[in-house]
């Protein structure tokens, strides 16, 4: 038998704790980039005012170590674990659900998670959705997304029919970003899962808001033809930063694509608002 | 760009005031406002309902649809910013029946939210989505009055100082959505 790297479950919980908490008080560099080009393309005083508050939110909030926004989110993970690591110390899922109980304590994260019918908040922001992939090698790779609800309950997921076609899907996409409208906090980033099943599509967009903005991630060539086209009509819109009117209502938009069954063509779109929070450690 | 007025506003608000209040109006509040969001709004609503006193006079109040994360050490609040308004539609004609004046999230609001706005010469006011370590610096003072039980979601009575805002909804019936989504604003730059 090949060995197994063993890795304690304090480490991880270690691990999660510290990225929610990065992820909440400095946002990613690719995010301020792009809304510092952002910046170069709007005209109104309105529009630019909008971004201008937007980076120096995240200028200030990186400076103090406190939340570029109130709405800390809901904890998503995505999580790759290698299967030649042998977690030791208890349970593996325990484990990251208290690094997310910390992050919210230790942090002064707001606690965001309640019951869906009694609504009472369950008190620590758990439990968090955890996606997990068992993947070859000795190391466990964790992505953070604290996600926001305005953007998220502007998201949709729809079972199209496949004659519905790519346009259908482009005009689900852009319908659904104009819907949102100034609700989403644009502007957005736009996550699309395509194929799969119902579920796997609602997960694939989830992880495409994972990705960094970077046009360049995107290695097949008809998908990024995709993504710029769908960018270029969402931002044809005008809704804006702030939806107070502008150029830029979407600073990326992120296709993943999966086999569907032969009579189905799942669509889901999950909206980012302009505060796109994502962490990754690896161990 | 008509409209882009700078008006400053001290609570309580004068009818006249909201009444002179034009849609794209900056303004900058400053004074004492409410925070309330789903679950105290349910509660209010409920309140009212079963003639129990709510706690706070909604006559001329304005209320934030907001809920700050904790307050760290040596601050005065923790991050602060709006929520989307929309959510609280059912409830809002009430609270204006009632004496609500000033609404402060974002988000679209509905058909009837507005007619009762139009009624009451009530106002809804935007404040920037998603910026919310820089709001937390225009509160002054914060404390919880009510429904503390319910964490984030407890109304909160806040000192705001020149909090920075725009007039989606005026007392007429105007829609600062409206005037930029899909139309005009598309023609006029691309």
């Amino acid at each position: 038998m090949e060995s197994l790297r063993e890795i304690e479950t304090s480490r991880i919980t270690d691990a999660v704790r510290d990225l929610f908490i990065q992820a909440s008080n400095n946002l990613g560099e690719d995010v301020l980039e792009a809304l510092k080009s952002a910046l170069t393309r709007e005209e109104s005083r309105r529009a630019r005012a909008a971004v201008v508050e937007m980076i120096e939110n995240i200028t200030l909030a990186r400076k103090e170590l406190i939340p570029i926004c109130q709405d800390t989110g809901l904890a998503v993970l995505f999580i790759e674990l290698g299967q030649d690591v042998h977690v030791i110390g208890g349970s593996f899922t325990d484990a990251v659900q208290e690094g997310v109980r910390r992050a919210y304590d230790e942090g002064y994260l707001r606690k965001s998670l309640c019951d869906p019918l009694t609504r009472k908040n369950t008190g620590d922001n758990t439990p968090a959705v955890i996606h997990t992939e068992i993947v070859p090698g000795d190391r466990i790779r964790i992505r953070a997304l604290p996600k926001g609800g305005g953007s998220e309950n502007m998201s949709v997921s729809r079972m199209l029919v496949p004659s519905a076609g790519l346009e259908g899907i482009k005009n689900l996409v852009t319908e659904t970003v104009r819907q949102a409208g100034p609700n989403a906090c644009p502007p957005v980033i736009v996550g699309v899962g395509i194929g799969g099943t119902l579920e796997k599509s609602a997960i694939l967009a989830k992880r495409a808001l994972a990705r960094p903005l970077d046009p360049d991630f995107q290695t097949d060539e008809n998908l990024r033809e995709l993504e710029r086209e769908l960018l270029d009509r969402i931002n044809d819109l005008g809704i804006g930063p702030q939806g107070y009117g502008g150029r830029v209502t979407a600073l990326a938009v992120h296709v993943e694509v999966t086999a569907c069954h032969i009579s189905s063509l799942p669509v889901t779109v999950n909206l980012q608002c302009h505060a796109a929070r994502h962490r990754e450690a690896v161990l | 760009m008509k409209n882009n007025r700078n008006i400053v506003m001290r609570t309580p608000t004068s009818e006249e005031s909201r009444k002179r209040l034009r849609v794209g109006d900056r303004v900058l509040l400053t004074g004492t406002v409410i925070t309330g969001r789903d679950v105290a709004h349910r509660k209010l609503c409920e309140a009212i309902a079963e003639g129990r006193k709510l706690p706070f006079a909604l006559e001329d109040a304005v209320i934030f649809y907001a809920a700050p994360t904790p307050t760290p050490p040596g601050r005065v609040i923790g991050s602060i910013g709006p929520t989307t308004s929309g959510r609280m539609d059912r409830y809002t004609p009430t609270l204006i029946e009632k004496g609500l004046r000033v609404m402060i999230g974002k988000g679209r609001r509905s058909g009837e939210v507005r007619e009762a706005m139009a009624r009451h010469n009530a106002v809804y006011l935007g404040a920037p989505g998603g910026v919310a370590a820089l709001l937390a610096l225009k509160v002054s003072s914060a404390r919880v009055i009510a429904y503390e039980e319910d964490g984030p979601e407890a109304i909160m009575e806040l000192k705001v100082i020149e909090l920075p805002l725009l007039v989606i909804n005026d007392c007429k019936g105007g829609d600062l959505y409206e005037t930029v989504e899909g139309g005009p604003f598309v023609e006029k730059f691309s």
